[in-house]
Protein backbone atom coordinates (compact mmCIF):
# COMPACT_ATOMS: atom_id res chain seq x y z
CA UNK A 1 0.00 0.00 0.00
CA UNK A 2 1.18 3.54 -0.64
CA UNK A 3 2.81 5.86 1.84
CA UNK A 4 0.86 7.65 4.49
CA UNK A 5 0.31 11.39 4.11
CA UNK A 6 -1.64 12.22 7.25
CA UNK A 7 -0.85 10.48 10.49
CA UNK A 8 -2.78 11.27 13.61
CA UNK A 9 -1.89 9.65 16.89
CA UNK A 10 -3.65 9.80 20.24
CA UNK A 11 -5.31 13.04 19.31
CA UNK A 12 -7.49 14.67 21.94
CA UNK A 13 -9.37 17.92 21.79
CA UNK A 14 -11.28 19.35 24.71
CA UNK A 15 -13.15 22.64 24.52
CA UNK A 16 -13.38 24.56 27.77
CA UNK A 17 -12.44 23.31 31.20
CA UNK A 18 -14.00 21.87 34.32
CA UNK A 19 -17.73 21.24 34.46
CA UNK A 20 -18.50 22.66 31.05
CA UNK A 21 -15.66 20.93 29.18
CA UNK A 22 -16.62 19.28 25.90
CA UNK A 23 -14.48 16.32 24.85
CA UNK A 24 -14.83 16.83 21.12
CA UNK A 25 -12.18 14.24 20.19
CA UNK A 26 -10.82 11.36 22.24
CA UNK A 27 -7.78 9.30 21.36
CA UNK A 28 -8.11 9.56 17.59
CA UNK A 29 -5.69 7.47 15.53
CA UNK A 30 -5.78 7.77 11.76
CA UNK A 31 -3.48 6.97 8.93
CA UNK A 32 -4.50 8.48 5.61
CA UNK A 33 -2.55 7.32 2.57
CA UNK A 34 -1.12 9.30 -0.25
CA UNK A 35 -3.50 9.59 -3.19
CA UNK A 36 -6.57 8.03 -1.60
CA UNK A 37 -9.99 9.52 -0.99
CA UNK A 38 -10.62 9.06 2.69
CA UNK A 39 -14.02 9.61 4.26
CA UNK A 40 -14.89 10.68 7.76
CA UNK A 41 -18.53 10.22 8.57
CA UNK A 42 -20.59 10.83 11.67
CA UNK A 43 -23.72 12.46 12.95
CA UNK A 44 -23.87 16.18 13.61
CA UNK A 45 -21.73 17.08 16.62
CA UNK A 46 -19.62 13.92 16.32
CA UNK A 47 -16.45 15.99 16.04
CA UNK A 48 -15.82 15.72 12.29
CA UNK A 49 -15.13 19.41 11.73
CA UNK A 50 -12.92 19.57 14.79
CA UNK A 51 -10.93 16.60 13.52
CA UNK A 52 -10.45 17.98 10.04
CA UNK A 53 -9.57 21.41 11.42
CA UNK A 54 -6.83 19.77 13.46
CA UNK A 55 -5.27 18.55 10.21
CA UNK A 56 -4.23 22.10 9.31
CA UNK A 57 -4.11 23.31 12.92
CA UNK A 58 -7.04 25.67 12.48
CA UNK A 59 -7.92 23.94 15.72
CA UNK A 60 -5.13 23.41 18.20
CA UNK A 61 -5.43 19.95 19.72
CA UNK A 62 -5.25 19.41 23.47
CA UNK A 63 -2.81 16.55 23.05
CA UNK A 64 -1.55 14.08 20.49
CA UNK A 65 0.50 14.25 17.35
CA UNK A 66 -0.29 15.24 13.77
CA UNK A 67 2.03 14.65 10.84
CA UNK A 68 1.05 15.85 7.39
CA UNK A 69 3.06 15.34 4.24
CA UNK A 70 6.07 14.20 6.22
CA UNK A 71 6.05 17.31 8.41
CA UNK A 72 5.16 17.23 12.07
CA UNK A 73 2.59 19.94 12.78
CA UNK A 74 1.95 19.07 16.41
CA UNK A 75 3.51 16.63 18.82
CA UNK A 76 3.97 15.98 22.52
CA UNK A 77 7.05 16.96 24.44
CA UNK A 78 6.44 15.24 27.72
CA UNK A 79 3.03 16.39 28.84
CA UNK A 80 3.08 19.48 26.70
CA UNK A 81 1.70 19.91 23.20
CA UNK A 82 4.15 21.57 20.85
CA UNK A 83 3.34 22.95 17.43
CA UNK A 84 5.42 24.33 14.59
CA UNK A 85 5.82 28.12 14.48
CA UNK A 86 3.18 30.42 12.99
CA UNK A 87 5.45 31.09 10.03
CA UNK A 88 6.11 27.43 9.30
CA UNK A 89 2.43 26.72 9.73
CA UNK A 90 1.44 29.35 7.17
CA UNK A 91 3.79 27.70 4.66
CA UNK A 92 2.57 24.21 5.56
CA UNK A 93 -1.02 25.27 4.95
CA UNK A 94 -0.29 25.75 1.27
CA UNK A 95 0.04 21.96 1.11
CA UNK A 96 -3.19 21.18 2.94
CA UNK A 97 -6.03 23.28 1.63
CA UNK A 98 -9.68 23.19 2.48
CA UNK A 99 -13.15 23.64 1.04
CA UNK A 100 -16.26 24.29 3.08
CA UNK A 101 -19.99 23.73 3.17
CA UNK A 102 -20.63 27.46 2.81
CA UNK A 103 -17.98 27.91 0.05
CA UNK A 104 -16.46 30.92 1.85
CA UNK A 105 -15.61 32.86 -1.26
CA UNK A 106 -14.62 36.51 -1.06
CA UNK A 107 -17.85 38.16 -2.12
CA UNK A 108 -16.25 41.40 -3.28
CA UNK A 109 -13.86 39.65 -5.65
CA UNK A 110 -14.49 38.09 -9.03
CA UNK A 111 -14.02 34.36 -9.50
CA UNK A 112 -10.65 34.96 -11.09
CA UNK A 113 -9.57 37.18 -8.20
CA UNK A 114 -10.77 34.56 -5.74
CA UNK A 115 -8.62 31.92 -7.37
CA UNK A 116 -5.70 34.37 -7.41
CA UNK A 117 -6.06 34.98 -3.68
CA UNK A 118 -3.84 32.16 -2.33
CA UNK A 119 -1.18 33.04 -4.93
CA UNK A 120 -1.33 36.68 -3.84
CA UNK A 121 -0.68 35.50 -0.30
CA UNK A 122 2.38 33.58 -1.39
CA UNK A 123 3.64 36.51 -3.46
CA UNK A 124 3.48 35.03 -6.94
CA UNK A 125 3.87 37.64 -9.73
CA UNK A 126 0.54 38.94 -10.99
CA UNK A 127 0.88 37.64 -14.54
CA UNK A 128 1.58 34.11 -13.31
CA UNK A 129 -1.31 34.31 -10.87
CA UNK A 130 -3.79 35.12 -13.61
CA UNK A 131 -2.45 32.51 -15.97
CA UNK A 132 -2.61 29.77 -13.34
CA UNK A 133 -6.04 30.94 -12.15
CA UNK A 134 -7.43 30.68 -15.69
CA UNK A 135 -6.04 27.16 -16.00
CA UNK A 136 -7.69 26.20 -12.74
CA UNK A 137 -11.02 27.74 -13.71
CA UNK A 138 -10.75 25.75 -16.91
CA UNK A 139 -10.10 22.60 -14.91
CA UNK A 140 -13.32 23.06 -12.93
CA UNK A 141 -15.26 24.06 -16.04
CA UNK A 142 -15.84 27.71 -15.20
CA UNK A 143 -13.54 29.57 -17.56
CA UNK A 144 -16.41 31.72 -18.80
CA UNK A 145 -17.23 32.87 -15.26
CA UNK A 146 -13.80 34.35 -14.58
CA UNK A 147 -15.13 37.89 -14.31
CA UNK A 148 -18.38 37.04 -12.57
CA UNK A 149 -18.85 37.71 -8.86
CA UNK A 150 -19.78 34.84 -6.49
CA UNK A 151 -23.23 36.36 -5.94
CA UNK A 152 -23.98 35.66 -9.60
CA UNK A 153 -23.19 31.94 -9.34
CA UNK A 154 -25.20 28.90 -8.29
CA UNK A 155 -24.13 26.87 -5.26
CA UNK A 156 -22.42 24.23 -7.37
CA UNK A 157 -20.53 26.87 -9.34
CA UNK A 158 -19.42 28.56 -6.13
CA UNK A 159 -18.05 25.27 -4.86
CA UNK A 160 -16.21 24.79 -8.15
CA UNK A 161 -14.57 28.18 -7.75
CA UNK A 162 -13.67 27.26 -4.16
CA UNK A 163 -12.13 24.02 -5.43
CA UNK A 164 -10.13 25.91 -8.07
CA UNK A 165 -8.97 28.30 -5.35
CA UNK A 166 -7.99 25.42 -3.07
CA UNK A 167 -5.81 23.96 -5.82
CA UNK A 168 -3.95 27.19 -6.55
CA UNK A 169 -0.99 26.32 -4.33
CA UNK A 170 -0.67 22.76 -5.69
CA UNK A 171 -1.65 21.14 -2.39
CA UNK A 172 -0.91 17.55 -1.48
CA UNK A 173 -4.12 17.23 0.50
CA UNK A 174 -7.58 18.68 -0.03
CA UNK A 175 -9.82 18.72 3.04
CA UNK A 176 -13.54 18.88 2.28
CA UNK A 177 -15.73 19.75 5.26
CA UNK A 178 -19.32 18.94 4.26
CA UNK A 179 -18.48 20.34 0.84
CA UNK A 180 -21.66 19.02 -0.74
CA UNK A 181 -24.06 19.33 2.17
CA UNK A 182 -25.54 22.60 0.92
CA UNK A 183 -26.08 21.26 -2.60
CA UNK A 184 -28.92 19.39 -4.27
CA UNK A 185 -28.36 15.72 -5.23
CA UNK A 186 -27.47 16.39 -8.88
CA UNK A 187 -25.00 19.12 -8.04
CA UNK A 188 -23.59 16.94 -5.26
CA UNK A 189 -22.98 14.18 -7.77
CA UNK A 190 -21.21 16.52 -10.17
CA UNK A 191 -18.97 17.96 -7.44
CA UNK A 192 -18.10 14.46 -6.24
CA UNK A 193 -17.23 13.47 -9.80
CA UNK A 194 -15.01 16.53 -10.05
CA UNK A 195 -13.23 15.64 -6.81
CA UNK A 196 -12.70 12.09 -8.04
CA UNK A 197 -11.29 13.41 -11.33
CA UNK A 198 -8.94 15.79 -9.57
CA UNK A 199 -7.82 13.02 -7.29
CA UNK A 200 -6.96 10.91 -10.30
CA UNK A 201 -5.50 13.64 -12.50
CA UNK A 202 -3.49 15.51 -9.90
CA UNK A 203 -2.91 12.76 -7.38
CA UNK A 204 -4.15 15.02 -4.62
CA UNK A 205 -5.22 13.18 -1.48
CA UNK A 206 -8.81 14.03 -0.60
CA UNK A 207 -10.32 13.89 2.88
CA UNK A 208 -14.09 14.01 2.73
CA UNK A 209 -16.12 14.93 5.80
CA UNK A 210 -19.79 14.20 5.56
CA UNK A 211 -22.86 13.03 7.41
CA UNK A 212 -24.20 11.29 4.30
CA UNK A 213 -23.24 7.69 3.64
CA UNK A 214 -24.10 8.18 -0.04
CA UNK A 215 -21.17 10.58 -0.40
CA UNK A 216 -18.76 8.05 1.11
CA UNK A 217 -20.19 5.31 -1.07
CA UNK A 218 -19.73 7.47 -4.14
CA UNK A 219 -16.06 8.36 -3.91
CA UNK A 220 -14.22 7.06 -0.86
CA UNK A 221 -11.92 4.06 -0.69
CA UNK A 222 -11.65 4.02 3.08
CA UNK A 223 -13.77 5.51 5.81
CA UNK A 224 -13.67 6.24 9.52
CA UNK A 225 -16.89 6.49 11.48
CA UNK A 226 -16.78 9.10 14.18
CA UNK A 227 -19.22 8.91 17.05
CA UNK A 228 -19.16 11.18 20.07
CA UNK A 229 -15.56 12.17 19.46
CA UNK A 230 -14.35 8.57 19.12
CA UNK A 231 -13.59 6.52 16.04
CA UNK A 232 -16.17 3.76 16.23
CA UNK A 233 -14.76 1.82 13.30
CA UNK A 234 -12.63 2.39 10.25
CA UNK A 235 -11.66 0.41 7.22
CA UNK A 236 -12.39 -0.15 3.57
CA UNK A 237 -15.70 1.30 2.51
CA UNK A 238 -16.95 -2.03 1.12
CA UNK A 239 -16.15 -3.79 4.40
CA UNK A 240 -17.93 -1.23 6.52
CA UNK A 241 -20.85 -1.24 4.11
CA UNK A 242 -21.24 -4.95 3.98
CA UNK A 243 -20.80 -5.51 7.63
CA UNK A 244 -20.97 -2.54 9.95
CA UNK A 245 -19.80 -3.74 13.33
CA UNK A 246 -21.01 -0.94 15.54
CA UNK A 247 -24.44 0.43 16.30
CA UNK A 248 -23.49 3.82 14.81
CA UNK A 249 -22.15 2.05 11.73
CA UNK A 250 -25.44 0.25 11.19
CA UNK A 251 -27.33 3.46 11.79
CA UNK A 252 -25.30 5.25 9.11
CA UNK A 253 -25.33 2.40 6.60
CA UNK A 254 -29.05 1.79 7.01
CA UNK A 255 -30.58 5.14 7.80
CA UNK A 256 -34.04 3.58 7.44
CA UNK A 257 -33.12 1.25 10.24
CA UNK A 258 -34.13 -2.32 10.84
CA UNK A 259 -36.09 -2.53 14.03
CA UNK A 260 -34.88 -5.72 15.63
CA UNK A 261 -37.04 -5.37 18.68
CA UNK A 262 -40.18 -5.74 16.62
CA UNK A 263 -39.20 -9.19 15.40
CA UNK A 264 -40.56 -12.31 16.89
CA UNK A 265 -38.70 -15.22 15.37
CA UNK A 266 -37.03 -17.61 17.77
CA UNK A 267 -33.54 -16.97 16.46
CA UNK A 268 -32.54 -14.09 14.27
CA UNK A 269 -29.37 -13.91 12.24
CA UNK A 270 -27.88 -11.08 10.29
CA UNK A 271 -26.12 -12.09 7.11
CA UNK A 272 -23.84 -9.74 5.32
CA UNK A 273 -23.12 -9.86 1.60
CA UNK A 274 -19.51 -8.98 1.01
CA UNK A 275 -19.40 -8.51 -2.68
CA UNK A 276 -20.66 -11.74 -4.23
CA UNK A 277 -22.66 -11.60 -7.40
CA UNK A 278 -25.81 -9.58 -6.90
CA UNK A 279 -28.40 -12.05 -8.03
CA UNK A 280 -27.55 -15.06 -6.00
CA UNK A 281 -30.93 -16.30 -4.87
CA UNK A 282 -29.76 -17.40 -1.47
CA UNK A 283 -33.15 -17.75 0.14
CA UNK A 284 -34.56 -19.74 -2.74
CA UNK A 285 -31.60 -22.11 -2.88
CA UNK A 286 -31.83 -22.54 0.87
CA UNK A 287 -35.35 -23.83 0.43
CA UNK A 288 -34.38 -26.07 -2.49
CA UNK A 289 -31.09 -27.44 -1.19
CA UNK A 290 -32.00 -27.97 2.47
CA UNK A 291 -35.74 -27.79 2.43
CA UNK A 292 -35.73 -25.12 5.08
CA UNK A 293 -37.76 -21.96 4.93
CA UNK A 294 -36.50 -18.81 6.57
CA UNK A 295 -38.24 -15.48 6.93
CA UNK A 296 -36.71 -12.32 5.60
CA UNK A 297 -37.29 -9.87 8.40
CA UNK A 298 -35.50 -7.00 6.88
CA UNK A 299 -33.07 -6.33 4.10
CA UNK A 300 -30.91 -3.50 2.95
CA UNK A 301 -28.75 -4.62 0.14
CA UNK A 302 -27.24 -2.63 -2.63
CA UNK A 303 -24.99 -3.23 -5.53
CA UNK A 304 -21.67 -1.46 -5.81
CA UNK A 305 -19.75 -1.95 -9.01
CA UNK A 306 -21.83 -5.04 -9.78
CA UNK A 307 -21.23 -6.72 -6.44
CA UNK A 308 -23.75 -7.26 -3.69
CA UNK A 309 -23.28 -5.47 -0.42
CA UNK A 310 -25.53 -5.02 2.53
CA UNK A 311 -27.25 -7.09 5.10
CA UNK A 312 -30.37 -9.11 5.56
CA UNK A 313 -32.05 -10.11 8.75
CA UNK A 314 -33.40 -13.64 8.70
CA UNK A 315 -35.65 -15.38 11.17
CA UNK A 316 -34.66 -19.04 11.50
CA UNK A 317 -37.24 -21.82 11.79
CA UNK A 318 -38.52 -22.75 15.27
CA UNK A 319 -37.20 -26.30 14.89
CA UNK A 320 -33.60 -26.33 16.25
CA UNK A 321 -32.51 -28.96 13.71
CA UNK A 322 -33.78 -26.97 10.75
CA UNK A 323 -32.28 -23.83 12.17
CA UNK A 324 -28.87 -25.45 12.52
CA UNK A 325 -29.10 -26.82 8.98
CA UNK A 326 -29.93 -23.40 7.54
CA UNK A 327 -27.17 -21.78 9.50
CA UNK A 328 -24.64 -24.28 8.27
CA UNK A 329 -25.76 -23.85 4.69
CA UNK A 330 -25.48 -20.07 4.85
CA UNK A 331 -22.09 -20.26 6.52
CA UNK A 332 -20.82 -22.40 3.64
CA UNK A 333 -21.59 -19.69 1.06
CA UNK A 334 -18.73 -17.59 -0.25
CA UNK A 335 -18.72 -13.85 0.40
CA UNK A 336 -21.31 -14.06 3.11
CA UNK A 337 -20.78 -13.62 6.81
CA UNK A 338 -23.29 -14.60 9.42
CA UNK A 339 -23.84 -13.20 12.84
CA UNK A 340 -26.47 -14.15 15.35
CA UNK A 341 -28.49 -11.25 16.63
CA UNK A 342 -28.96 -11.35 20.34
CA UNK A 343 -31.25 -9.49 22.68
CA UNK A 344 -34.10 -9.26 20.28
CA UNK A 345 -37.39 -9.17 22.10
CA UNK B 1 -38.72 85.31 6.25
CA UNK B 2 -39.42 85.82 2.59
CA UNK B 3 -36.44 88.09 2.84
CA UNK B 4 -34.25 85.14 1.91
CA UNK B 5 -35.58 85.41 -1.62
CA UNK B 6 -34.41 89.00 -1.98
CA UNK B 7 -31.16 90.14 -3.55
CA UNK B 8 -30.52 92.50 -0.64
CA UNK B 9 -30.32 89.62 1.82
CA UNK B 10 -27.79 87.73 -0.24
CA UNK B 11 -25.77 90.88 -0.86
CA UNK B 12 -25.57 91.46 2.85
CA UNK B 13 -25.04 87.90 4.09
CA UNK B 14 -23.97 85.97 1.02
CA UNK B 15 -20.25 86.06 1.60
CA UNK B 16 -20.71 85.31 5.33
CA UNK B 17 -22.74 82.24 4.43
CA UNK B 18 -20.24 81.15 1.85
CA UNK B 19 -17.35 81.50 4.30
CA UNK B 20 -19.36 79.73 6.98
CA UNK B 21 -20.13 76.85 4.65
CA UNK B 22 -16.50 76.57 3.60
CA UNK B 23 -15.35 76.64 7.24
CA UNK B 24 -17.84 73.93 8.09
CA UNK B 25 -16.72 71.79 5.18
CA UNK B 26 -13.05 72.22 6.10
CA UNK B 27 -13.72 71.22 9.69
CA UNK B 28 -15.77 68.22 8.61
CA UNK B 29 -13.31 66.96 6.02
CA UNK B 30 -10.13 67.39 8.05
CA UNK B 31 -11.68 66.05 11.26
CA UNK B 32 -13.12 63.06 9.42
CA UNK B 33 -9.74 62.22 7.91
CA UNK B 34 -7.90 62.41 11.22
CA UNK B 35 -10.71 60.68 13.13
CA UNK B 36 -10.55 57.78 10.68
CA UNK B 37 -6.76 57.65 10.92
CA UNK B 38 -7.24 56.94 14.62
CA UNK B 39 -10.65 55.24 14.67
CA UNK B 40 -10.14 52.78 11.83
CA UNK B 41 -7.06 51.04 13.31
CA UNK B 42 -8.75 51.06 16.72
CA UNK B 43 -11.84 49.40 15.26
CA UNK B 44 -9.72 46.81 13.47
CA UNK B 45 -7.80 46.10 16.69
CA UNK B 46 -11.07 45.69 18.58
CA UNK B 47 -12.16 42.98 16.15
CA UNK B 48 -8.77 41.23 15.99
CA UNK B 49 -8.25 41.13 19.76
CA UNK B 50 -11.84 40.13 20.60
CA UNK B 51 -12.79 36.71 21.97
CA UNK B 52 -13.47 35.32 18.51
CA UNK B 53 -10.85 37.43 16.79
CA UNK B 54 -7.86 36.07 14.92
CA UNK B 55 -5.47 37.66 17.43
CA UNK B 56 -7.23 37.28 20.80
CA UNK B 57 -5.77 39.52 23.50
CA UNK B 58 -8.14 39.87 26.40
CA UNK B 59 -6.28 42.62 28.22
CA UNK B 60 -5.56 44.76 25.19
CA UNK B 61 -9.17 44.40 24.15
CA UNK B 62 -10.32 45.47 27.60
CA UNK B 63 -8.12 48.55 27.61
CA UNK B 64 -9.30 49.57 24.14
CA UNK B 65 -12.93 49.06 25.08
CA UNK B 66 -12.42 51.10 28.23
CA UNK B 67 -10.81 54.03 26.40
CA UNK B 68 -13.44 54.00 23.67
CA UNK B 69 -16.27 53.93 26.17
CA UNK B 70 -14.85 56.91 28.03
CA UNK B 71 -14.48 58.82 24.79
CA UNK B 72 -18.04 58.02 23.83
CA UNK B 73 -19.61 58.81 27.17
CA UNK B 74 -18.50 62.46 27.21
CA UNK B 75 -20.90 64.86 25.46
CA UNK B 76 -19.06 66.76 22.75
CA UNK B 77 -19.44 70.18 24.33
CA UNK B 78 -18.03 69.00 27.68
CA UNK B 79 -15.13 67.23 26.01
CA UNK B 80 -14.33 70.29 23.94
CA UNK B 81 -14.03 72.48 27.01
CA UNK B 82 -12.28 69.82 29.07
CA UNK B 83 -9.45 69.38 26.59
CA UNK B 84 -8.94 73.04 25.68
CA UNK B 85 -5.44 73.17 27.12
CA UNK B 86 -4.49 70.06 25.20
CA UNK B 87 -5.92 71.63 22.05
CA UNK B 88 -3.85 74.78 22.59
CA UNK B 89 -0.75 72.70 23.11
CA UNK B 90 -1.36 70.75 19.93
CA UNK B 91 -2.45 73.40 17.41
CA UNK B 92 -1.59 76.64 19.18
CA UNK B 93 -5.15 77.91 19.56
CA UNK B 94 -8.34 77.01 21.39
CA UNK B 95 -10.70 78.66 18.95
CA UNK B 96 -11.49 78.95 15.29
CA UNK B 97 -11.53 76.19 12.75
CA UNK B 98 -8.15 74.91 13.87
CA UNK B 99 -9.10 74.84 17.51
CA UNK B 100 -12.28 72.90 16.72
CA UNK B 101 -10.59 70.14 14.78
CA UNK B 102 -8.79 68.66 17.80
CA UNK B 103 -11.88 68.05 19.94
CA UNK B 104 -13.81 66.96 16.85
CA UNK B 105 -11.21 64.27 16.18
CA UNK B 106 -10.95 63.20 19.81
CA UNK B 107 -14.70 62.90 20.03
CA UNK B 108 -15.32 61.22 16.68
CA UNK B 109 -12.48 58.68 16.74
CA UNK B 110 -14.00 56.37 19.40
CA UNK B 111 -17.34 56.63 17.68
CA UNK B 112 -15.73 55.66 14.39
CA UNK B 113 -13.88 52.79 16.07
CA UNK B 114 -17.25 51.32 17.05
CA UNK B 115 -18.69 51.85 13.58
CA UNK B 116 -15.70 50.11 12.02
CA UNK B 117 -15.96 47.28 14.53
CA UNK B 118 -19.61 46.74 13.60
CA UNK B 119 -18.80 46.74 9.88
CA UNK B 120 -15.95 44.26 10.22
CA UNK B 121 -18.01 42.01 12.47
CA UNK B 122 -20.38 41.56 9.53
CA UNK B 123 -17.65 39.87 7.51
CA UNK B 124 -18.42 36.16 7.36
CA UNK B 125 -16.24 34.33 9.89
CA UNK B 126 -16.05 31.44 7.42
CA UNK B 127 -14.32 33.62 4.86
CA UNK B 128 -11.76 34.71 7.43
CA UNK B 129 -11.23 31.09 8.38
CA UNK B 130 -10.80 30.15 4.72
CA UNK B 131 -8.07 32.78 4.41
CA UNK B 132 -6.39 31.38 7.51
CA UNK B 133 -6.58 27.89 6.07
CA UNK B 134 -4.72 29.18 3.01
CA UNK B 135 -1.89 30.47 5.15
CA UNK B 136 -2.80 34.18 5.28
CA UNK B 137 -1.01 36.22 7.94
CA UNK B 138 -2.89 38.59 10.22
CA UNK B 139 -1.96 41.74 8.22
CA UNK B 140 -2.93 39.93 5.01
CA UNK B 141 -6.31 39.06 6.49
CA UNK B 142 -6.86 42.68 7.52
CA UNK B 143 -5.86 44.15 4.15
CA UNK B 144 -7.15 41.45 1.82
CA UNK B 145 -10.19 40.12 3.65
CA UNK B 146 -11.62 42.31 6.40
CA UNK B 147 -11.30 45.74 4.82
CA UNK B 148 -12.23 44.87 1.21
CA UNK B 149 -15.09 42.60 2.24
CA UNK B 150 -16.45 45.21 4.66
CA UNK B 151 -15.99 48.12 2.25
CA UNK B 152 -19.66 48.73 1.36
CA UNK B 153 -20.59 48.64 5.02
CA UNK B 154 -17.64 50.87 5.96
CA UNK B 155 -18.79 53.43 3.41
CA UNK B 156 -22.32 53.40 4.81
CA UNK B 157 -20.83 53.86 8.28
CA UNK B 158 -18.79 56.70 6.82
CA UNK B 159 -22.00 58.62 6.08
CA UNK B 160 -23.07 58.30 9.72
CA UNK B 161 -19.62 59.41 10.92
CA UNK B 162 -19.48 62.43 8.63
CA UNK B 163 -22.99 63.52 9.55
CA UNK B 164 -22.19 63.14 13.23
CA UNK B 165 -19.08 65.27 12.81
CA UNK B 166 -21.13 67.85 10.92
CA UNK B 167 -23.50 68.04 13.87
CA UNK B 168 -20.53 68.46 16.24
CA UNK B 169 -19.18 71.36 14.16
CA UNK B 170 -22.44 73.21 14.75
CA UNK B 171 -21.96 72.73 18.49
CA UNK B 172 -18.35 73.83 18.18
CA UNK B 173 -19.70 76.98 16.51
CA UNK B 174 -21.24 77.94 19.83
CA UNK B 175 -17.77 78.30 21.33
CA UNK B 176 -16.21 80.27 18.56
CA UNK B 177 -15.25 77.61 16.05
CA UNK B 178 -16.75 79.40 13.07
CA UNK B 179 -18.80 77.72 10.38
CA UNK B 180 -22.55 77.48 9.86
CA UNK B 181 -23.29 76.75 13.52
CA UNK B 182 -21.48 79.92 14.47
CA UNK B 183 -23.57 81.95 12.01
CA UNK B 184 -26.81 80.45 13.26
CA UNK B 185 -26.00 81.44 16.83
CA UNK B 186 -24.43 84.83 16.21
CA UNK B 187 -26.88 86.13 13.63
CA UNK B 188 -29.92 83.96 13.99
CA UNK B 189 -30.02 84.03 17.77
CA UNK B 190 -27.92 86.90 19.18
CA UNK B 191 -28.73 89.48 16.51
CA UNK B 192 -32.25 88.28 15.90
CA UNK B 193 -32.00 87.75 12.15
CA UNK B 194 -34.45 84.85 11.75
CA UNK B 195 -33.66 84.51 8.04
CA UNK B 196 -30.06 83.66 8.90
CA UNK B 197 -31.26 80.95 11.24
CA UNK B 198 -33.50 79.61 8.51
CA UNK B 199 -30.80 79.67 5.84
CA UNK B 200 -28.16 77.95 7.97
CA UNK B 201 -30.68 75.28 8.93
CA UNK B 202 -31.54 74.76 5.27
CA UNK B 203 -27.84 74.58 4.40
CA UNK B 204 -27.22 71.97 7.07
CA UNK B 205 -30.20 69.90 5.96
CA UNK B 206 -29.06 70.03 2.34
CA UNK B 207 -25.51 69.06 3.33
CA UNK B 208 -26.77 66.04 5.28
CA UNK B 209 -28.96 64.96 2.37
CA UNK B 210 -26.10 65.24 -0.09
CA UNK B 211 -23.67 63.34 2.16
CA UNK B 212 -26.14 60.53 2.76
CA UNK B 213 -27.04 60.31 -0.91
CA UNK B 214 -23.46 60.21 -2.12
CA UNK B 215 -22.27 57.65 0.44
CA UNK B 216 -25.28 55.37 -0.09
CA UNK B 217 -24.81 55.58 -3.81
CA UNK B 218 -21.12 54.72 -3.59
CA UNK B 219 -21.77 51.87 -1.15
CA UNK B 220 -24.33 50.39 -3.52
CA UNK B 221 -22.12 50.83 -6.50
CA UNK B 222 -19.15 49.00 -4.99
CA UNK B 223 -21.08 46.18 -3.35
CA UNK B 224 -20.70 43.08 -5.52
CA UNK B 225 -23.10 41.03 -3.43
CA UNK B 226 -26.13 42.75 -4.89
CA UNK B 227 -25.72 42.21 -8.60
N1 LIG C 1 -15.11 26.35 19.38
C1 LIG C 1 -15.82 25.47 20.11
N2 LIG C 1 -16.05 25.71 21.42
C2 LIG C 1 -16.74 24.82 22.17
N3 LIG C 1 -17.24 23.67 21.71
C3 LIG C 1 -17.06 23.38 20.42
C4 LIG C 1 -16.33 24.25 19.55
N4 LIG C 1 -16.30 23.71 18.31
C5 LIG C 1 -16.96 22.54 18.41
N5 LIG C 1 -17.41 22.32 19.67
C6 LIG C 1 -18.14 21.15 20.15
O1 LIG C 1 -17.43 20.01 19.77
C7 LIG C 1 -18.31 18.99 19.33
C8 LIG C 1 -17.95 18.56 17.92
O2 LIG C 1 -18.24 19.61 17.03
P1 LIG C 1 -17.94 19.50 15.47
O3 LIG C 1 -16.54 19.09 15.27
O4 LIG C 1 -18.35 20.81 14.86
O5 LIG C 1 -18.93 18.37 15.00
P2 LIG C 1 -19.40 17.95 13.54
O6 LIG C 1 -18.59 18.70 12.54
O7 LIG C 1 -19.22 16.49 13.49
O8 LIG C 1 -20.85 18.30 13.45
C9 LIG C 1 -19.71 19.54 19.47
O9 LIG C 1 -20.24 19.11 20.69
C10 LIG C 1 -19.50 21.02 19.48
O10 LIG C 1 -20.49 21.64 20.23
MG1 LIG D 1 -19.17 20.06 11.02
Amino acid sequence: MSESIIQIQHLNKTFGTGETAVHALEDINLDIRQGEIFGIIGLSGAGKSTLVRCMNLLERPTSGSITVNGQRLAWMEGEKLTTISERELRLARRNVTMIFQSFNLLMQRTCLQNVCFPMELSGLPRQQQRKRAMELLDLVGLRDKADAYPAQLSGGQKQRVAIARSLATDPKVLLCDEATSALDPNTTASILTLLKDLNQKLGVTVVVITHQMSVIEEICSRVAILDGGVIAEQGRVEDIFSNPKTEIGRQLVYPGGVQIDRLHAARVIRIAFNGGSSDEPLIASLAIDCGVKVNILGADTRSIEGKAFGTMLLGLPEDPGDAAKALQYIRSQPNITVEEVENHA
Amino acid sequence: MLEIFTAAFWEKYGSLLLDGTIDTLIMVVISTIFAYLIGLPLGVLLVLTGDHGIWPHKNLNRVLTWIINIGRSLPFIILMIAIMDFTKLLVGTKIGVRGAIVPLVVSAAPFIARMVETSLAEVDAGVVEAAQSMGASIPQIVWKVYLPEAKPSLVLGGAISVITILAYTAIAGAVGAGGLGDLAIRYGYNRKVPSMMLVTVIFLIVLVQIIQFVFSRVSNRIDKRLK
